[in-house]
């Protein structure tokens, strides 16, 4: 009894039946193939991907003593989406936070003006770098503020209250930074300044990841393919610096109650011996929850405790310029070590001799005495030694040879290649700088920028140009980079200046007669043949800058020192037996002059400068 | 033992391979959902896989007893059996405990059970028994009444045990009636009232211009006049009255766009104004030209109209709340991550993650992660999709298709109309299961929970599909015994 008539009935059957399957397959296809939509959805929601912070690199000193090294902190994340039923009271008490405080913090994690990295899947920083105190409370009671994390971080911590400006300090990484490098994420920590910063990518080492399984209700259920997949964080790599923490710790010993700063140099090598600023601060007033705050304090602090002075303060180095003058005029060919100058003393023109000696002046003289009219008429021969020439060109070619020579001595610009953080230029002048104060090319001739003989006008230095012009006379003709990092040798960015070493001897004699029967005279460490020169640099802010560089022993020189204290007064007076007594612990690893030590670092020369 | 040797040759062995299959697929993917990284074995009987493991073994020995019973009986027992099935639904009613608003599951110690499960086998045969009787033929409309009936009061009593998804299966013999020679345009009626409805219920909240009416009645009436243009094109025989329809309606569609630029007129009423304004054009050229379709076309449009106006109606009364919100989700008219939408976007995350080819088996971490909800009972098809990828899910359609197809073979080469009615009621059942879970799973069809045939976990639907199949295949062996 077939139904014959209604058989193909069986055919539409059969078609709508597969037709509704072959619909399946194309939805199949579309969320498991083409839809990527899904898969990051299975991620977030199956994966917390928990970031282990690796160990920050410790710092230590050239002789390797630790300077930096970590302590475990925690910050409190929250993942939004996965808050509930939150007791805002009992939270706000087991992080001893008032209730404004949540409010007002969950409002900012919110506002993504202030927030751009806002999600309600991923976690967002609540509080960060907080003390193992601050977490004991609400540690136990965790598991009552679901969506709430505790991840452990690391805060810096210091062996001494010592060298802030140049290790730096650790912050919140910004967006820019966040944006330009894909290692951060909101909430990381990275170097802002400092060491910390420039060798960020060495300390801060590789985060690792640990792939946890989490269920529907947030539960984690274990590690992800038994913790196959995870990757384990890799520590910092540790950091010897080049400075000597004593010679380090002397310095700012010897800068209490002076604003200044002192700069020494190992010159062979280039390795910062010790470079310190006053005032300054503690470096660990700016770690964890604190550091914002007391940067604040800093940065409105009048004595400017942030500004490393080291590196950023640009001074006229006066007298202290004159080796280098000498250096580049005798190179020049405008003197040779036998030339001889007239001195009238104070009667000098344009520039008054304010020392008393014999007349005229040999160069080894100049030096030893500091003798204004020689530089002067040293450098107005040199500059006019061919004549001004067709629109005072052949002096303004003069001049361009002077100002290239003396910018080979690492005047005028950064050193790009070294490691240290905010350096200033300093600034040498240029022709066209003249050309436009002066408003053309032969409106300036060798008696307008007269001051420049003695290193005073426009010539602007930093301690660490200056310390390293040291280096340079104590090298004979060259130097290595100055740097902070002793891992990696500098040997390689060697800088021949540009004066030919047959000239460095009479300088070097010059500078030497200094301390033996000059300005550094009574500042002699015994046994010790030591270079030097003094400088008492004019300003406009009030007393002279009392200003000293050198170097020792003359014979084999193992430290260059720069030394500037503001507005105290001559050189001789705090300069000079501040880097006598930093040479002295350097080369003899201790003082033996304690009371020159004792009278040094208790004088006060700025009343403004807090006592440390 | 004679008849025994026969069977083992008559027996439809690709369809039992197809069975076995399927189940011990749904076996292993019982096991990969349950999994918990507590490398338990699938034997434990503490855990889903295991005791499916009993499950499974049951069923087959079940399976194996009721192809030992003489085909006949079920014939003979056809209305006994639906008696019983309906009293046991009505005891059911009063007997259940209430779980998840359900009262459903007769509970046995630790076994429980849902006769809602028996109740489809049974209609199936009380409706293979009714319809194969000699002086019954589907020809009118009257005809459908008894059938209807036998398939209405197990429907009523199951939407009475709050389990309306068990109950929306009974559509399934649609199918059969429509093979048995019900007139194909209740299909397409049935369909078209479901477009209408979605048409109305996904569109309805999208206003139009400033209370101008609906998008939704706008195109439902749109579709009406549609259709009745198709119709008029199809029987009219020099398609004049079609066009002057078209052209009737463009008119006023033009003229009440240009009458808005002054005054707000609500497109809702135009649209019924229009669609009832042609039937009463339809009933002009009936009186006229005497020509008997056209009354169809009148009532399909007056009805199509009423539909349309009562669906929101229906859809806000009479569906429970979830119910709405279900259709909602499917509609995207719902925020789909959270809340009622979650379910289906956890399977949609939890399949799309396969990719094309699969995670790997137990290697899926949505579903083991309890991400998807009934993981191992409604939403099965999740682990395949995860584990599997692509490939597996598509293969695990196609055996489904290749069991469909298998069943509308054996459905046809019977010789007695008894048996073919109860196949396609067979195929129609298990079809029906697989475009509701499948489509649920994959966010196309509503949240409805009704297991997927052979695959997800638990004895009441694993030995209803057995039973219900294999009082198929022992119907099937026994077609070459002997002809009535």
């Amino acid at each position: 009894m077939i139904n014959d008539a209604l058989q193909n009935r069986r055919t539409i059957i059969a078609i709508i039946f597969s037709a509704v399957i072959v619909l399946f397959i194309i939805r199949l296809f579309t969320i498991q193939v083409i839809e990527t939509k899904y898969k990051e959805g299975a991620d977030s929601n199956a994966f917390l991907r928990k970031t282990i912070y690796p160990p920050r690199g410790l710092i230590f000193d050239r002789n390797h003593t630790l300077l930096v090294f970590n302590k475990p902190a925690y910050d409190i994340n929250l993942i939004i989406r996965e808050i509930h039923d939150l007791d805002t009271l009992a939270f706000c008490q087991a992080l001893n936070i008032d209730k404004a405080f949540f409010i007002n913090r969950m409002a900012e994690i919110r506002d993504r003006h202030r927030n751009p990295g806002y999600s309600t899947y991923t976690p967002q920083v609540f509080m960060t770098q907080l003390s193992s105190e601050d977490i004991a409370t609400i540690q136990q009671s965790m598991y009552k503020f679901p969506g709430f994390y505790i991840q452990n971080r690391t805060l810096r911590e210091y062996t001494y209250a010592s060298a802030a400006h140049e290790l730096g300090s650790i912050g919140e990484v910004s967006q820019s930074r966040i944006d330009s490098d894909d290692y951060y994420i909101p909430g990381d920590y990275a170097g802002r300044d400092g060491i910390e910063s420039t060798y960020e990518e060495q300390l801060r080492g590789e985060k690792g990841v640990e792939i946890l399984l989490r269920d529907a209700k947030g539960r984690i259920k274990g590690r992800y393919d038994n913790g196959k997949e995870d990757i384990a964080p890799k520590a910092g790599k540790n950091l010897t610096l080049t400075l000597d923490i004593r010679l380090q710790l002397l310095a700012e010993k010897l800068l209490n109650g002076k604003m200044g700063s002192v700069v020494a140099i190992e010159p062979k090598t280039g390795e910062i011996l010790a470079m310190a600023s006053n005032p300054s601060y503690d470096p660990s007033v700016m770690v964890g929850s604190q550091r914002s705050k007391n940067y604040i304090q800093l940065m409105k602090d009048p004595t400017k405790p942030l500004l490393n002075r080291a590196t950023q303060a640009q001074y006229s180095p006066g007298s202290s310029f004159k080796p280098v003058q000498a250096l580049v005029l005798q190179q020049m060919g405008g003197i040779t070590s036998h030339s001889m100058f007239a001195c009238n003393g104070p009667e000098s023109y344009p520039i008054k001799c304010t020392h008393h000696h014999g007349s005229p002046v040999s160069l080894l003289d100049a030096i030893e005495q500091s003798c204004n009219p020689y530089f002067w008429n040293a450098f107005k021969t040199t500059l006019e030694k061919d004549g001004y020439g067709e629109k005072n060109a052949i002096f303004r070619k003069n001049f361009n040879e002077w100002e290239d020579r003396v910018k080979s001595f690492g005047l005028g610009r950064k050193f790009t290649d070294s490691d240290i953080y905010d350096q200033s230029r300093g600034f040498i002048p240029s022709e066209k700088f003249y050309n436009r104060v002066y408003r053309s090319k032969t409106g300036w001739r060798a008696i307008t920028i007269r001051s420049l003989s003695i290193g005073q006008g426009e010539v602007l230095v930093t301690p660490l140009q200056l310390a390293n012009t040291q280096a340079i006379i104590a090298n004979q003709g060259f130097y290595i980079t100055p740097h902070l990092n002793k891992s990696d040798s500098m040997l390689k960015h060697i800088h021949w200046v540009k004066v030919d070493p047959k000239y460095f001897p009479i300088v070097n004699e010059g500078m030497w007669r200094v301390f033996e029967y000059g300005t550094g005279s009574a500042y002699k460490i015994s046994n010790i043949s030591m270079c030097g020169k003094t400088g008492t640099v004019q300003n406009s802010h009030g007393k002279d800058h009392s200003i000293f560089v050198g170097f020792a022993p003359r014979e084999n020189p193992q430290i260059a020192v720069a030394v500037v204290i503001e507005n105290a007064g001559f050189g001789a007076t705090w300069a000079a037996p501040i880097a006598s007594l930093m040479m002295e612990q350097f080369i003899k690893g201790k003082i033996e002059r304690t009371d020159l030590l004792n009278r040094i670092s208790t004088s006060v020369t700025n009343y403004h400068v807090k006592e440390r | 033992m004679s008849r025994n040797v026969s069977i083992k040759y008559a027996l439809d062995w690709t369809t039992i391979a197809l069975y076995v299959i399927l189940i011990v697929i749904g076996w292993l993917n019982i096991y990969g959902a349950s999994y918990n990284f507590d490398q338990s074995t699938i034997f434990d009987f503490d855990q889903r896989a295991g005791k499916q493991f009993i499950w499974i073994l049951t069923a087959f020995g079940l399976g194996g007893m009721l192809l030992l019973i003489d085909a006949k009986m079920y014939s003979i027992f056809a209305y006994f059996i639906y008696a019983a099935t309906i009293l046991l639904l009505i005891a059911t009613i009063f007997l259940a405990p209430d779980i998840k608003g359900s009262r459903s599951w007769l509970v046995f110690g630790p076994i429980s059970f849902q006769p809602a499960e028996i109740a489809k086998m049974a209609t199936a045969l009380a409706l293979a028994k009714y319809m194969s009787s000699y002086n019954y033929k589907l020809k009118h409309w009257k005809d459908l009444i008894p059938p209807g009936l036998l398939i209405f009061i197990p429907f009523a009593l199951i939407v009475l045990q709050q389990e309306t998804g068990s109950a929306l299966v009974f559509i399934a013999f649609l199918f059969m009636l429509y093979r048995e020679g019900m007139k194909g345009i209740v299909l397409v009626l049935v369909s078209f009232a479901i477009v209408l409805f979605i048409v109305i219920i996904r569109f309805s909240i999208v206003p139009l211009g400033d209370n101008q009416g609906t998008l939704g009645m706008v195109i439902a009436m749109s579709l009406i006049l549609l259709i009745q243009f198709f119709y008029a094109f199809i029987y009219m025989r020099d398609h004049k009255e079609a066009l002057i329809l078209l052209g009737g309606i463009a008119f006023i569609a033009l003229i009440s766009y240009i009458l808005n630029s002054w005054y707000i007129i609500n497109y809702n009423y135009v649209g019924i104004g229009t669609a009832i304004a042609s039937s009463f054009y339809w009933f002009i050229i009936e009186l006229i030209k005497r020509f008997k379709r056209y009354w169809f076309i009148i009532f399909l449009s007056i009805g199509s109209v009423i539909f349309s106006f009562s669906a929101d109606y229906l859809f806000q009364k009479v569906l429970e709340p979830h119910q709405q919100v279900r259709i909602k989700v499917v509609l995207n008219m719902e925020d789909a991550r959270l809340g009622a939408g979650y379910n289906v976007n956890q399977s949609k995350i939890a399949i799309g993650s396969g990719g094309f080819w699969g995670k790997g088996y137990l290697n899926g971490t949505q579903t083991k992660l309890k991400y998807v909800p009934e993981q191992d009972t409604d939403f099965i098809f999740c682990t395949v999709g995860e584990e599997h990828g692509f490939v597996g899910s598509t293969a695990v359609l196609l055996l489904y298709w290749f069991l469909l197809m298998r069943l509308l073979r054996i459905a046809e080469r019977q010789r007695e109309s008894f048996n073919r009615i109860y196949a396609y009621c067979v195929s129609s059942i298990i079809f029906f299961h697989l475009m509701i879970n499948v489509g649920m799973v994959l966010g196309i069809m509503p949240v409805i929970g009704i297991p997927l045939p052979f695959f997800s976990y638990g004895g009441s639907s694993l030995w209803g599909f057995t039973i219900l199949l294999f009082i198929l295949l022992r119907l099937d062996a026994s077609r070459l015994e002997h002809a009535w």
